[in-house]
């Protein structure tokens, strides 16, 4: 933690903690509709698909595919000082599933779209950033 | 089919206030000389007005994103509203336009003033761009959409719109070259322009060697905030003909959000909620977009306008760079004529009102040196990106 950037954190409430606070069990956690099987994000209490209220948080693989990135090399907030990899994943658990993130481990110019990613967890106390890098090729 | 009420609506007054860098006006002031000079233009009174509509209005966003708010004009103008409406959930910043065709076809009201007034270049100070909720000082924590972007440093639009870009550019070979000219064009057109903030020449060379915001965007692809405010007087129609002004005749509009509305969370990342109500506008008209002679299009990043552009039909889906390639069709003189007034990337940033503004302007003949030559008679104005679009058709009467 104390290897951490300063970060600006979400505000963490019953609705969404399985996705800030599942990387104390090292997932990644998403809504799931449990009768149709929808995952759902951001979360919502009603299944957006088939529009049951029975849903509860299930843990993805982790592994996700970069959909569009950009190198942010402007300031915005102090503390957190560019450059950095900002980007779109995708998990290969549903279409559209996706999330903004970080690209770490990886230098900025080798950043491509449709790229293999895993997530990484960057804990920050009682929240857990989900970021993602590369995975490596065999 | 729906019945298609706003070509009951049309576009009477025009206002603007003084538009800089950092103005000694309050932005109230500022508010009130577009919308007393509005309501004049229209040869009004304001005893007259019986709406107001504005977008976000007060106290949304900081920063000097919202100058001022319905009740501030109503008050100081001790207007007598029949209707009013201002918030920033709504079809972008033309949204609040929208509702005021819609308020004043349906009977609700007769004359409606509507206002945007931002105040950006003073509370933002000279130079720096402020991330959004960035400010928010020890242990604030992000709720909302921000929680998703914010602790990941995507704290600006310019880094959500560079996430389109991005795979605008990976789909279709898109090239920063390409996209320059929607910048370059724009400061071409700011050089006849004498309220435009940067009116000196940019070249190519300036563009591609400017320092990098968020790739692929650089400084020129992000508009110029400034202080300023612009207004506008929608009436009914046939009200409208006993007004001094030409008549600005609204054909149809564009207000859908169909996607997933949020930045990160769209459909298809290569274009924008711009491209459900680009497709409403069209299903809502007979005119098709080779009709239109001017097209005044959401440049608060290049790369909005040129999604606004292939959402709107002047090309096909993709091709929007090799479209705006060296910049001969979207010229003054060129096929559509785009962003006539210098758009806000050099004009400044009004935030979608401009556009309304001048595609008026370009209507009503009114353009000066940078007036589209042979008369133009159909004009688009359209303004937001992300999960915010909405578009206005007008003819000339």
């Amino acid at each position: 933690m104390s290897d951490a950037p300063f970060r600006i954190l979400p505000e963490v409430t019953p609705a969404n903690e399985h996705f800030w606070r599942g990387g104390a069990h090292d997932e990644l956690r998403f809504l799931r509709c449990r009768p149709c099987r929808e995952w759902i994000h951001p979360p919502s209490p009603v299944c957006p698909r088939c529009l049951a209220k029975d849903v509860a948080p299930e843990a993805v693989s982790g592994r996700a595919r970069v959909l569009t990135f950009t190198v942010n090399h402007q300031l915005w907030i102090p503390g957190f000082p560019p450059p950095y990899v900002i980007a779109i994943v995708e998990l290969p658990e549903q279409v559209g599933l996706r999330l903004t993130t970080n690209l770490v481990g990886i230098a900025p110019e080798d950043v491509r779209i449709d790229m293999d990613v895993r997530v990484v967890f960057e804990q920050h106390g009682d929240v857990y950033l989900p970021l993602f890098a590369p995975v490596t090729s065999p | 089919m729906k019945p298609i009420l706003e070509k009951n609506a049309a576009i009477t007054g025009l206002g603007q206030s003084a538009v800089g860098r950092r103005l000694p006006a309050s932005p109230l002031e500022l508010t009130l000389d577009a919308c007393l000079e509005a309501i004049a233009d229209a040869g009004l009174r304001r005893e007259d007005i019986d709406g107001l509509a504005t977008y976000p209005g007060a106290g949304f966003g900081g920063g000097g994103f919202s100058g001022a708010g319905i009740t501030d004009v109503q008050d100081a103008l001790r207007l007598e509203l029949d209707w009013f409406c201002g918030g920033p959930e709504t079809s972008g910043q033309l949204g609040s336009v929208i509702n005021a065709c819609m308020a004043v076809a349906s009977g609700l009201a007769n004359h409606v003033l509507c206002f945007r007034t931002v105040f950006e270049a003073s509370a933002q100070g000279a130079g720096r761009r402020a991330g959004i909720g960035a400010g928010g000082g020890p242990g604030f924590r992000a709720s909302g959409f921000l929680q998703w972007t914010l602790p990941f440093g995507a704290a600006s639009a310019a880094n959500w719109i560079a996430l389109f870009a991005q795979a605008h550019f990976h789909a279709y070979g898109t090239t920063r070259e390409q996209l320059a000219w929607i910048a370059l064009n724009a400061r071409r057109n700011a050089a006849r322009n004498p309220k435009a903030i940067f009116r000196d020449p940019l070249t190519l060379a300036d563009y591609l060697s400017a320092r990098m915001i968020s790739t692929p965007l650089g400084l020129y692809d992000c508009d110029v905030p400034v202080d300023g405010s612009t207004a506008f007087v929608v009436s009914r129609a046939e009200l409208a003909r006993d007004l001094r002004r030409p008549r600005v005749r609204v054909e149809a509009v564009g207000s859908a959000l169909h996607g997933r509305p949020s930045w990160d969370q769209f459909d298809d990342l290569t274009t924008m909620a711009l491209r459900d109500a680009s497709s409403m506008l069209w299903q809502r008209t007979d005119l098709r977009p080779a009709d239109v002679d001017v097209a005044e299009l959401y440049d608060g990043f290049s790369f909005i306008a040129l999604a606004w552009l292939e959402a709107l039909g002047f090309c096909k889906q993709g091709e929007g760079g090799p479209f705006v390639a060296g910049g001969a069709r979207i010229a003054l003189d060129g096929e559509i004529p785009l962003n006539t007034h210098g758009g806000q990337l050099s004009a400044g940033r009004l935030h979608g009102y401009g556009f309304l503004h001048e595609a008026v302007v370009q209507l009503r003949g009114e353009g000066g040196e940078r007036q589209v030559p042979g008369s133009p008679e159909v004009a688009i104005a359209a303004a937001g990106g992300g999960p915010l679009g909405g578009c206005l058709l007008l003819t000339r009467a």
